[in-house]
């Protein structure tokens, strides 16, 4: 069968791709999707260690709670998002600079 | 090499490439589809780690979901988002770029390093976990267990996320509200 340090690397490999998708996008959606993948990155390590809980599923079950905080974590940035480009018409993170006046 | 083996690296191979894709590319819409595929090759890597129900609500959540409510904001927010990508082509190096990479890949060094040192096969827990047969194997389903767990073990955190959820979704309601009414 296969590692769990295999695993373990994937899921280290696509956490710096979304680290990197945050650091340097200059688009908010950009940088949700780097979020995301940072988020499932997170969930597979979860979900690689949860095969050596039969009993309880720990990992798979908390698997399962990261992936629908995560539809509500998108739901509420989503909102955020429209609003804050109908109030400066633009999504750039680095544009956006005022609170509300 | 085995079968399984050779799925897990063509999964990996097909997640880790098409997020880099979505990483580096500098097409919005190009980025928001390839990472459909990445989330459809992570749910392979899930099926891989024996984990089959996480998979599928991968699908549907994600998928069906998450990347959906992506392209309703990428539409709904217009032509101006698409201006911000188009200012920075021709540059084959992008100067702005480098510390992300720096950052990103000192970061991955010290992640891989400490996973290497930790060599998680032989922890003592994943050791006892095999020796008790506490370990999943492709033979056993686990969604029911999976099923009565989530409604015994795991009942606070699963109703702490359905108050939470209800308050996400009231929260993106209220904040998507037309500007006059606020």
């Amino acid at each position: 069968m296969i590692s769990l340090t295999d695993f373990l690397l994937v899921g280290a490999l696509l956490f710096c791709t979304g680290v990197y998708m945050i650091v340097s996008k200059r688009n908010s959606i950009q940088v949700l999707i780097g979020i995301e993948l940072m988020l499932n990155a997170a969930i597979l390590n979860l979900v690689a260690f949860g095969k050596y809980d039969k009993l309880n599923n720990g990992g798979q079950v908390f698997a399962l709670f990261a992936i629908v905080l995560a539809a509500a974590t998108t739901a509420v940035a989503l909102a955020i998002i429209l609003n804050v480009y109908r109030r400066y018409k633009t999504i750039d993170p680095d544009e956006i600079k005022n609170l509300r006046d | 090499m085995s079968l399984v083996r050779l799925l897990f690296y063509v999964m990996s191979f097909i997640a880790i490439g098409s997020a880099l894709y979505a990483a580096l590319s500098k097409n919005l819409v190009r980025s928001i589809f390839i990472f459909f595929v990445t989330l459809f090759a992570l749910a392979g890597l899930y099926v891989i780690a024996l984990a089959d129900f996480v998979a599928v609500t991968q699908v549907v959540i994600y998928v069906g979901g998450i990347l959906v409510l992506i392209l309703f904001a990428f539409m709904l927010s217009g032509r101006e988002t698409l201006n911000v990508i188009q200012q920075q082509k021709g540059k084959f190096v992008n100067m702005a770029k480098v510390p992300a990479v720096i950052l990103a890949v000192l970061f991955l060094a010290v992640i891989v390093n400490i996973i290497l040192k930790v060599d998680a096969d032989n922890l003592p827990w994943v050791k006892q976990a095999i020796a008790q047969k506490n370990e999943i194997t492709p033979a056993n389903s686990t969604i029911e267990n999976i099923g009565i767990n989530l409604m015994t073990t795991y009942l606070l955190p699963f109703e702490a996320i359905s108050v939470l959820l209800l308050m996400a979704l009231v929260g993106a309601a209220h904040l998507s509200r037309k500007e006059g009414s606020a």
